[in-house]
């Protein structure tokens, strides 16, 4: 192989190998350490001035007692289902609210499309953070929407929203909204109207046509936007820690705490290292979807 | 031209008694300001192969949408066997439509494709697989039934869709462009392939196409189409021989067209001064043609004569001079410079071989045609 192809191709695995590989490594390596009130707060620390025999002696001193403490303690495991339920639950109700709104742009008119294109986007614009404050003004219990809801005498008491399940599932479904609605529409935007047509000549109704031509092609656009929504919802941290409640339970939450309340890194790395063990079969599920619709595309 | 129907030649259009399988009764189509469809009248009849042929933008396309009834007519009915068909929508009638792109659905296999129709109606389950093999056999694509559209050629895929349309047995076939994506070769074989199944299944075939060799290949009749009106619906050697129009004569086929000022002689025959120093043009006609209208000849390339020396006994002979050959194997088109400066082509079979052809560039020539070789066309 020529140098300047081996160099095209050795940058991106540089680059994953220090912002991926090497950080997962040290936190890999800490899930494995024990904690200590020292600076930094675990123990051992490798020392390479002792040289071979002190190497010997910190690999001797790493084990697995921190992931046996996530199985003893039933917060963790809870925490991670409850995240799991929570991720796949809101992904679902994106792509109820996601797939009508890319089926819509994608039947608007040409002209249309790269405006409506922006106002999905247009958001992003915007800080997440301050976004996410503002959904706090609107779910509150004096906020608009419960203002509102008794201006029009639909409700007498305000209704209590913020600091529940609801809030977090409102939350994932408007922050990640985008991240479903462009893949599907990205499919959709492609799909021949001649099928449409094809089928209905053939017999179909333009609902069974819907059923049988367009969900079908749509189904990767869909698979790749469910897991743009799973993957970064099943960790997510800010959502639930500001919308959601005290009985919100996600792992995002929980690896938080051990690592900034009970400063205990050894346990919060642990955390991170089974979460990540989990994303790994979703992760490796949308590359083979992304990988099949490539070959289908040929 | 038009000959006396005869008991075994099929031409229903030639029986007054005959009723047409699609009328077309005064149809009128607008898109906004644009007039795709300018009050048509139409008559079908049943096992036709009918040819809608015009450049792009003419209407057959709006045309043949209606018949499967993704558009409806502005003004006017359209019935299919005596039966108004305008308000009935495009699942609920018995036409199918064999698309330009095929419209193949990826994600079905080709034994999908063709039971995707067989399927929406009521038909039993055994039935539809006798239909599915009945088919496959037909486009003889039995090896392929598993396979998905892009797993098979282009010829393949097409056959597949003239499968699935032709699976539901309708009593009218629509064929947009059917054979617009294949190559030339492929082209020619897969028209004799479609009127084979057309003749098998006696089903109603109309297909669109902007190729007029196509449509003069496959079908029984051929309407040519401009501006949304028919201009002339005919069979395909009237059409070639016999065009009712100057925009006719010169759509199909090669020709020359000759303006100039007609002068009736007696016996059904006119003369056509046509430019300054030539001889007038003689021909025969059946039109009524005032003395001093404008008018013009049609003759076809392949009906003029060309000779080294002025031949004897021909009504229409001119001299001139080789300006090109077009060399095109089996035949050439020499096109020949007149003294006032007229291009005129004709054409010959190339009977013998290259090296022994008679003329070359700048050879003085004479051309010759008869008196009924050429068309005389007022419009």
């Amino acid at each position: 192989m020529n140098p300047r192809r081996l160099f095209v191709i050795l940058v991106p695995y540089l680059w994953l190998l220090a912002l991926f590989l090497v950080p997962f490594l040290i936190v890999l390596k800490i899930s494995l350490s024990d904690i200590e009130l020292s600076i930094p707060p675990y123990t051992p620390t490798l020392d390479l001035a002792e040289g071979w025999e002190g190497f010997k002696a910190f690999l001797a001193e790493l084990d697995f007692e921190n992931f046996v403490f996530l199985t003893e303690d039933e917060l963790y495991w809870k925490a991670y289902l409850s995240s799991l339920w929570i991720a796949s639950l809101s992904t679902f109700l994106t792509l109820l609210v996601g797939f009508p709104i890319a089926h819509g742009m994608a039947q608007a008119p040409e002209e249309w499309r790269p405006t409506l294109m922006m106002a999905i986007i247009l958001p992003f614009w915007t800080s997440f953070l301050i976004r996410v404050y503002s959904w706090m003004g609107i779910l509150s219990q004096e906020g608009i929407l419960n203002q509102f809801l008794m201006w029009l005498g639909l409700i007498n008491e305000p209704l209590t929203i913020l600091n529940t399940n609801t809030a977090v599932y409102i939350g994932i479904v408007y922050t990640y909204l985008p991240f479903m609605v462009l893949p599907i529409y990205a499919t959709l935007e492609k799909l021949d109207g001649s099928l449409l047509e094809a089928a209905e000549d053939l017999g179909c109704s333009r609902i069974q046509a819907f059923w049988l031509v367009t969900i079908p092609l749509s189904k990767s656009g869909v698979i790749a936007g469910c897991f743009l929504v799973f993957i970064p919802a099943l960790g997510e941290f800010v959502i639930p820690s500001l919308l959601g409640g005290s009985g919100t339970l996600m792992i995002g939450k929980v690896l938080w705490e051990e690592f900034f309340s009970n400063r205990d890194w050894p346990v919060a790395s642990a955390v991170a290292v089974i979460l990540l063990l989990i994303l790994v079969i979703p992760i490796v599920l949308f590359q083979r979807n992304e990988q099949k619709q490539r070959e289908a595309g040929q | 031209m038009a000959q006396s129907s005869k008991q075994d030649i099929f031409a229903p259009w030639e029986d007054p008694s005959a009723t047409p399988l699609i009328r077309f009764a005064g149809v009128t189509k607008r898109f906004g300001e644009f007039t795709a469809i300018d009050n048509l009248d139409l008559d079908i009849y049943e096992r036709e192969f009918f040819a809608l042929l015009g450049p792009s933008g003419c209407g057959k396309t709006t045309l043949m949408r209606m018949l499967a009834g993704f558009e409806t007519p502005t003004e006017g009915d359209i019935t299919l066997d005596g039966t108004d068909i305008v308000p009935v929508p495009p699942n609920k009638r018995a036409v199918n439509m064999m698309f330009q792109s095929y419209a193949l659905f990826p994600h079905l296999t080709i034994a999908d494709n063709i039971r995707f129709g067989l399927k929406r109606s009521d038909m039993a389950k055994p039935d539809i697989e006798a239909r599915l093999e009945e088919m496959l056999r037909l486009t003889r694509l039995e090896q392929f039934a598993k396979r998905k559209p892009h797993q098979i050629s282009g010829g393949q895929r097409q056959r597949v869709a003239l499968a699935r349309s032709l699976a539901k047995a309708p009593k009218l076939l629509l064929l947009d462009e059917p054979l617009g994506a294949l190559d030339k070769k492929l082209r020619q074989d897969t028209q004799f392939e479609l009127m084979d199944i057309q003749e098998k299944t006696g089903t109603t075939f109309v297909i669109v196409t902007h190729d007029q060799e196509e449509a003069m290949t496959v079908a029984s009749r051929v309407a040519v189409m401009d501006h949304g009106k028919l201009i002339q619906v005919a069979t395909p050697a009237e059409i070639y021989e016999a065009p009712n129009s100057v925009y006719v004569a010169d759509f199909i086929g090669d020709v020359n067209i000759i303006e100039g000022n007609a002068k009736p002689k007696r016996g059904g025959k006119v003369e056509i001064s046509w430019a300054e120093g030539e001889k007038p043009i003689s021909a025969e006609t059946a039109a009524a043609i005032a003395s001093g209208d404008r008018v013009s000849v049609a003759i076809r390339p392949e009906k003029i004569a060309i000779a080294a020396s002025k031949p004897k006994g021909l009504a229409n002979a001119y001299k001139g001079k080789v300006l090109d050959i077009a060399y095109l194997g089996n035949i050439s088109t020499y096109h020949v410079e007149l003294a006032g400066g007229h291009v005129i082509k004709a054409q010959t079979a190339n009977a013998s071989r290259i090296e022994r052809r008679n003329f070359t560039w700048d050879d003085s020539v004479w051309l010759s045609f008869t008196e009924t070789s050429g068309v005389v066309l007022t419009g």
